[in-house]
């Protein structure tokens, strides 16, 4: 593709730009959400073609994660607390193409809903075992696979008697400074889906199913952690002349 | 293609504890310490109160001074770097005042696919506490002024917004104020 999209000499750039799904993420103006009273803009966002800077991004690679970032329950002489979870899954892009090598980052609270972080006032016990923060490069396959504790659902003062459901924080890079994304993964059948104004903010009901990871039984380790998968798809390419007339890529 | 393609994953805020997971202590390098001609871009995030935002992360991309990305989607191929250990990409949390502040060189002007040349320009991710999605913004230099009047994003946006698109000189580098939202807001990009 490289090569295909080198132009001649005196030649134009053929840069394709990334798809731009309409009615996917939440609007930034969601005031259920209280902070984003005072943080949204007001004013319509500028369309923004997508040319160099766009199509291309920090391809952060193996030198800033090492094989223990991945595992978040065995940084500390003791075991942390809680349900102990496998968390695992695939980086795509939405033509369908593994994203490998990409890097993912994770934080989140213990399992009894505290963040280690000074903001965080909720009473209930910081875990001296647990911090909270992994990161792991997917795969060639674009696989990535996290060892972690099962979060705790928090209170969070957004409205009277407010409590977030359970969830892992995630933030994904892929290969351009479009597909920058961060988004929060959730657990199947929690209670507080239909009142955690964050998780309605996304209008389409079938986008949000999207964000809830599936309980697989073939991912537990016995006698020692329950696995959970889940995949994460950001935006693909447009279609290309090139990608339409020939082998594609 | 979309139409049988697989669906995007919806975005969320990063919440207020980001802190615990995203900041690197090199983040805010996007050359090493001691590059000559290095300088510092800093700021300050603002609500719609004009009140700091102490809890934001700031990301910025960008190209190297020849105007080139070691990226494999460059069509114009592999360049040699032209400053050593040059990483394109900044990261700083705001500190308690709301600020922030990277460390970089200025990039190079751009082709763009319309035949014409983009200004030299960093493109900015805003994530915090409020923000759903993340914003994004782009920072463009005082002192170029014939590349900026001939840029074709900036011709895009209104004229009296243009200037907050483009960051103020001061000692040691340059200032670039981000203002999420009311009074004199920062232009922020569909991208
Ligand atoms: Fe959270």
């Amino acid at each position: 593709m490289t090569a295909d999209l080198r132009p001649p000499a005196g030649g134009r750039l053929i840069l394709p730009g990334y798809q731009r799904p309409a009615g996917v993420h939440p609007p930034l103006d969601s005031p259920e959400y209280r902070s984003s009273r005072q943080r949204a803009p007001l004013r319509p966002l500028v369309p923004l073609p997508h040319a160099l800077t766009e199509v291309t991004g920090p391809l952060l690679g193996s030198e800033r994660v090492t094989p223990a970032d991945s595992d978040l329950t065995t940084r500390h002489a003791g075991e942390p607390l809680g349900e102990r979870i496998i968390v695992t899954g695939r980086v795509l892009d939405s033509g369908g193409r593994p994203v490998p090598d990409t890097l993912v980052e994770i934080w989140q609270a213990n399992a009894a809903g505290r963040y280690r972080h000074q903001v965080d006032d909720h009473p209930a016990p910081l875990d001296p075992n647990f911090d909270g923060a992994g990161r792991c490069l997917t795969d060639s396959l674009g696989r990535f696979r996290f060892v972690t504790i099962k979060p705790g659902a928090y209170p969070w003062r957004n409205h009277l008697n407010a409590w977030r459901p359970a969830h892992i924080h995630f933030s994904l890079f892929g290969r351009a400074f479009t597909q920058r994304l961060v988004t929060q993964m959730y657990f199947p059948g929690d209670p507080l889906f239909r009142y955690d104004p964050i998780f309605n903010s996304i209008p389409d009901a079938k986008a949000r199913q999207r964000l809830i990871a599936t309980f697989d039984m073939d991912l537990t380790e016995p006698e020692w952690a329950l696995g959970y998968s889940w995949d994460i798809v950001l935006r693909g390419r447009e279609a290309t002349v090139f990608e339409n007339a020939g082998e594609g890529r | 293609m979309s139409a049988q393609g697989l669906p995007v994953t919806p975005s969320q805020t990063v919440g207020p504890y980001l802190a615990i997971g995203l900041p690197w202590e090199d983040g805010p390098f996007v050359v090493p310490e001691g590059t000559p001609g290095a300088f510092a871009i800093s700021g300050v995030v603002t609500d719609g109160d004009g009140a700091p935002v102490p809890d934001a992360l700031i990301e910025t991309w960008q190209a190297d001074p020849d105007g080139r990305f070691a990226h494999p989607d460059d069509p114009r191929g592999p360049a040699a770097p032209a400053v050593p250990g040059f990483r394109g990409f900044g990261r700083c949390p705001t500190d308690g005042q709301g600020r922030y502040r990277i460390v970089t060189v200025r990039p190079g002007p751009l082709p763009d696919p319309g035949g014409g040349t983009e200004a030299p320009h960093l493109d900015v991710s805003v994530f915090a506490r409020g923000l759903l999605n993340r914003v994004v913004t782009r920072i463009y230099f005082p002192d170029e002024e014939a590349a900026n009047a001939a840029d074709p994003v900036l011709a895009a946006v209104e004229p009296g917004r243009r200037d907050t698109l483009v960051a103020v000189a001061e000692p040691g580098g340059f200032r670039f104020d981000i203002r999420l939202r009311g009074d004199r807001e920062t232009v922020f990009f569909d991208v």
